[in-house]
């Protein structure tokens, strides 16, 4: 049961893994870029937590956590620099 | 007993120091010093004396560092208690004669100091028995003799002098270390006893000659041997005490030491003779006749030095027993003569401030004492009987005769050398007929006058032993001389006869010529003296060094100009070039088979897609890479996909740490950018994108294909040791971390090191650094006004909490922080409490923050924590890098229970954690089956086509002209090495290197280690490269790296 659920899971997400890998490319501005980037994030905290769940283990939750804070920062610092250029005031 | 010679030198050594400081307190208390030091270490030579005039050679050892085999070792035999006699009795003399002779404008205290050091490193040349060590001090005695030479340094000459001499002996010593190696290894020990030992083995050996031609090679620089005599007369810009010194019983005698101390184990073959005499015979010709030419005093005496020095050498050649008796006595007999001579020239010098003999003319009158002395010197060097000169002079002509009678033509050997003591008597006269009679002195600085007293005592003393030496040689230097000359041959001396008459010989025939001729070609100077004039442009022994040392400087500045232009792009394309052919032709020379024998990895779906997002990241970040902010956006994906490999194969601290690391590089990218142009115009024609795309493929696909041969080769690593001891002897169970903090400790000290350097080149560049910030963004919209928008600082608000609850070491709370020390741990039972702020009823944030910084702890985890006593701290790279409950190895186990096991092989745990598999077994490999459903197995093949990708964009990048790029290409190429370090342990999946019961195996944790180091180095790297940019920028206004813009 939960194979088929996590085989969903897995191709749902790649799914939108490669989407975001297609906007990142694709553009065609800066905004769509950093949004693909922030996504691709998030997607990736989505794989972590099935790949954790495949192979039986918290020690990616951790992981997954870090990625979004550091996902969460590159995408302030990111945006901050479109907005103000200067990103630390 | 034993340690006496070492405490002897380490005197002289102490007394230099001790004189240095006492200057301080007056003028002259450095020269009381130094004699004391002498006259102190002298007193400790009595009682060694005694035992070796009683027949011993004394030898003493004491550890130096007794785990690699070293020793001080030192040896007394009469050899060197000669030389230690020597070298302490003429530099007490030396001590006195200096105190007079230096102005008060001189400083004793440096002079005194040099002097000490000098005359340590003299005695620890003539004492010791290991060879090596010895070599040290030889080379101790050229530089102090450097910083002797060169003491009044205001002078040009006085530096040059010192720097040739530096170049010429220093180079000769470099020249002896690899004889001295290639000797210590041919009789099987560095140490004397043995090499004297076992002088027909050296002889035999086949590396007989080059070792012979080094070792000699040394001696003759140091000795001023011809052709590297030059060195000598130059160095006569010195002070007049240090031209004694050195000139007469010390620094060119190291030279004729050396042939003396190896005379039985290297001597006796023809290529001795020919080298060692002939080179002798060479340089006492040359210096005999260019001394009579040289107008300045101590000129005289420098050439004069290089021919007696000649003679020695010439002695030591002949290579028979009685001649080597006969070069020890010219070596004593020299030393007392030249001594005295050179203080009779400085006394000259010092009291009438000229050294030019055709002014300096009949000071008979002025200074009838110093005269007295000074000729009695000269005679003794011209080799007039009833002094010491006319014994080993005569000594050596008999020798140079019975020497010729097994050679062919051999009446030119005899001739050669009457003609050279035609020349030492002719000069000889000169020194005295033009200095003391000969008229009336011209021109003048000063009135001649007598010198002080006491400047006159140490000349009286020495003239005195060459007349004692001279008229009753067998009471006074005949038991020092056999002792000595029995240190020399290692044998007992042959019978001798230091008889001043000893009937009609051809030895007196070949005296009486050499004086009778000498007094001719003296009177017949001045028609020589012309000739000289026409001729000394021709043959400057100088002027050729100096051409020598100009096209040496010349040429290595062509080298440097043409290797490094200061274009970045180009010195990198010719290192990658480099490298590549390098890689080529060591696969092509027989690296074996591409692919190994280990079994490959399964590739999933998600695998490929991520590979596939990477790699077109990657490609886009250098077609993109004018658009610079689009640039930096795509190399962030770029970072996030490695670190997701790094996670995928079991190396989860790497991921977190890349991935902070990448994220930090980010943002001082997006810094720097601000100040940089935003877009860059193509800056590269077409041909050259070329060839730099040609280049970036090369390295790629080298990389790549190197990457694939390793992770398909069978691991053999020698991390076993670290995951058996991780727990028992580093008190922490995540082994990479106790690699890091423990196991190679140092090697993280290192890097903090760097990281340190890295940070203050930083700090040194910011200083003073203007930049302009840009008033509009690229488009040309103003910025927004607004600082802190609204939706940012409320959702930054949240980060300390959520810091907090992914462990990250925000500052803690103090109370907390402070019961967090008290956390109990009870590592027997090895379990603690699932989440320890529930048990004490806090809420769950708080407990998780407080939970994660003892987590942060490190590697000791429970073990080190004692109460009320701080945690082991991770090293400064780490805090902050690593993540902190991952760090914890215990805190991580209790967090995650047991299940770190992969699906289905629940069965299989409970192994003592001291013995867990060994990485890349099939134990450990066995879990990835249920991973694999049987896919093409080229989970491998993908990691090594990533690492290539990443590779070629790097180095493409690398070479562009610009300095952001380059950065982004830095960055590339860090992840590329970072993934071929991770590669060397294999690829393994879900097993971090963490020691757990339940573990079926670990990933190899040495290469993740490295991994760590190499992230934190390149960061440092990178930023302080993203620093030279701003500073580039600011100082230039451009931010080129091909060094064509403005140059500094």
């Amino acid at each position: 049961m939960i194979d088929t659920a996590l085989t969903i899971a897995f191709t749902l997400v790649g799914l939108a893994v490669a989407l975001s890998f297609w906007r990142l490319l694709r553009g065609p501005d800066a905004p769509d870029r950093i949004l693909a980037l922030d996504t691709l994030y998030v997607n990736t905290i989505a794989l972590l937590v099935l790949f954790g769940i495949q192979i039986d283990s918290n020690l990616y939750f951790e992981a997954a956590l870090l990625i979004a804070l550091m996902g969460f920062v590159g995408t302030v610092a990111l945006c901050k620099y479109l907005l103000r250029g200067d990103i630390i005031e | 007993m034993a340690d006496n010679l070492f405490t002897l030198i380490l005197t002289v050594f102490v007394g230099a120091i001790l004189a240095g400081w006492a200057s301080r307190f007056g003028r002259l208390h450095a020269a009381w010093v130094a004699g004391v030091t002498v006259l102190f270490a002298l007193g400790q030579l009595l009682e060694p004396m005694q035992a070796v005039f009683a027949g011993e050679t004394l030898t003493s050892r004491t550890a130096w560092i007794p785990t690699a085999g070293l020793d001080l070792s030192f040896r007394l035999d009469g050899l060197g208690l000669l030389f230690a006699l020597l070298i302490l009795g003429i530099g007490l003399l030396i001590v006195l004669y200096a105190r007079y002779y230096l102005s008060p404008r001189d400083c004793m205290g440096r002079f005194y100091s040099y002097l000490l050091m000098f005359m340590g490193a003299m005695l620890g040349v003539a004492l010791s028995e290991n060879i090596i060590q010895l070599l040290v001090f030889w080379e101790l005695t050229s530089l102090t003799s450097f910083l002797l030479i060169s003491y009044w340094q205001e002078r040009p000459e006085a530096r040059q002098g010192a720097r040739m001499a530096l170049a010429i002996t220093g180079g000769g010593g470099l020249a002896m270390l690899g004889g001295f190696i290639l000797l210590g290894e041919i009789a099987g020990s560095y140490e004397l006893s043995v090499i004297l030992a076992s002088g027909d083995t050296i002889r035999a050996h086949p590396l007989y000659l080059p070792m012979l031609v080094l070792v000699l090679l040394g001696a003759f620089t140091k000795s001023a041997q011809f052709p590297f005599h030059f060195w000598l007369p130059n160095a006569m810009a010195a002070p007049t005490p240090v031209s004694a010194y050195l000139h007469s019983a010390t620094m060119v005698k190291a030279g004729v030491f050396l042939l003396a101390r190896l005379f039985p184990a290297l001597s006796g073959t023809p290529e001795w003779a020919w080298l060692v005499g002939g080179a002798g015979l060479a340089t006492l010709l040359i210096g005999a006749v260019f001394a009579l030419f040289k107008h300045d005093l101590k000129g005289l005496l420098a050439y004069s030095t290089i021919s007696h020095l000649g003679l020695i050498t010439l002695l030591f050649g002949i290579g028979t027993p009685l001649a080597a008796v006969a070069g020890v006595f010219h070596i004593i007999n020299h030393a007392i003569f030249k001594a005295s001579l050179f203080m009779a020239a400085g006394i000259i010098d010092h009291e009438t401030g000229s050294r030019d003999m055709r002014r300096l003319n009949g000071l008979w009158k002025y200074m009838p004492h110093t005269a007295l002395l000074a000729m009695v010197a000269a005679a003794s060097m011209a080799g007039v009987p009833l002094l010491n000169g006319f014994l080993s002079k005569e000594m050596f002509f008999a020798e140079a005769f019975s020497a010729s009678t097994h050679l062919q033509l051999g009446w030119l050997l005899p001739a050669l050398v009457t003609l050279a003591g035609v020349f030492a008597v002719a000069y000889s006269f000169r020194f005295i007929h033009d200095v003391f009679f000969n008229g009336e002195p011209i021109d003048l600085p000063k009135v001649p006058h007598e010198p002080p007293r006491w400047m006159k005592v140490p000349v009286e003393m020495l003239v005195a032993l060459c007349l004692l030496v001279g008229i009753l040689p067998s009471l006074t230097v005949e038991p020092i001389l056999e002792l000595a000359a029995g240190g020399v041959l290692q044998t007992a001396p042959p019978t001798f006869d230091l008889a001043i008459w000893h009937g009609l010989s051809p030895a007196l025939l070949m005296s009486v010529v050499a004086l009778v001729g000498g007094g001719l070609v003296y009177a017949a100077r001045y028609p020589l003296f012309r000739l000289h004039d026409r001729c000394e442009p021709y043959c400057q022994a100088k002027s050729v060094f100096d051409a020598l040392m100009a096209g040496l400087f010349a040429g290595a500045g062509w080298l440097t100009r043409t290797l490094n232009s200061g274009s970045l792009p180009r010195m990198l394309a010719l290192f990658v070039t480099f490298a590549a052919l390098l890689g080529l032709a060591g696969y092509l020379g027989g690296g074996g088979p591409l692919t190994g024998s280990r079994a490959t990895l399964p590739v999933d779906g998600i695998s490929l897609l991520a590979a596939a997002g990477l790699i077109a990241a990657a490609l886009a970040t250098v077609i993109l890479h004018r658009q610079r902010l689009v640039a930096l956006v795509l190399i962030g994906v770029v970072g996030l996909v490695v670190s997701l490999i790094f996670i995928k194969f079991s190396g989860p601290d790497l991921a977190l740490t890349q991935l902070s690391v990448e994220v930090v590089t980010i943002v001082l990218l997006l810094l720097a950018l601000y100040f940089l142009p935003q877009e860059a115009p193509a800056d590269s024609s077409g041909l050259r994108r070329s060839r730099d795309a040609v280049l970036a493929v090369a390295a790629g696909t080298g990389t790549g294909l190197l990457a694939w041969a390793v992770l398909t080769r069978p691991l053999e690593s020698i991390s076993d040791y670290f995951l058996a001891n991780s727990v028992p002897g580093g008190g922490g169970h995540n082994v990479v971390n106790v690699i890091l903090v423990d196991f190679r400790g140092f090697d993280t000290l290192g890097e903090i090191t760097v990281l340190g350097i890295a940070a203050l080149g930083i700090y040194a560049m910011l200083e003073h650094l203007f930049l302009p910030g840009p008033a509009y963004d690229s488009r040309g919209r103003p910025w927004n006004w607004d600082m802190h928008p609204a939706v940012m600082a409320s959702l930054t608000r949240l980060l300390p909490l959520r810091a907090a609850g992914l462990g990250l070491h925000l500052p803690a709370r103090p109370q907390h922080a402070r019961r967090r020390l008290h956390r109990r741990t009870d590592h027997r039972r090895g379990h603690h409490h699932a989440v320890p702020g529930q048990r004490r009823g806090m809420d769950p944030v708080t407990a998780a923050g407080q939970h994660a910084p003892a987590g942060r702890a490190g590697p000791a985890g429970g073990h080190c924590h004692r109460p009320g006593e701080p945690g082991l701290r991770l090293p400064l790279p780490y805090l902050g890098l690593h993540p902190p409950a991952l760090a914890g190895g215990r805190g991580l186990r209790n967090r995650l229970g047991h299940r770190l096991r992969p699906r289905g092989i629940h069965g299989g745990g409970g192994r003592d954690p001291a013995h867990p598999h060994p990485p890349g077994t099939d134990a450990q490999r066995q879990p990835h089956a249920a991973l694999g459903r049987g896919r093409l197995s080229l989970m491998e093949a993908l990691v090594a086509v990533i690492i290539g990708v990443l590779t070629a964009c790097g180095v493409y990048l690398s070479l562009r002209r610009r300095s952001f790029p380059v950065v982004l290409g830095i960055t590339l190429l860090s992840y590329a090495v970072n993934l071929f370090l991770f590669a060397m342990g294999r690829l393994t999946i879900g097993q971090p290197a963490v020691i757990d019961d339940a573990a079926t195996g670990y990933a190899d944790p040495l290469p993740q280690a490295l991994v760590l180091t190499a992230i934190v180095i390149s960061f440092a790297m990178t930023a302080f490269v993203i620093m030279l940019a701003l500073k580039a920028r600011a100082e230039l206004g451009d931010d080129r790296v091909d060094g064509d813009g403005p140059s500094c």
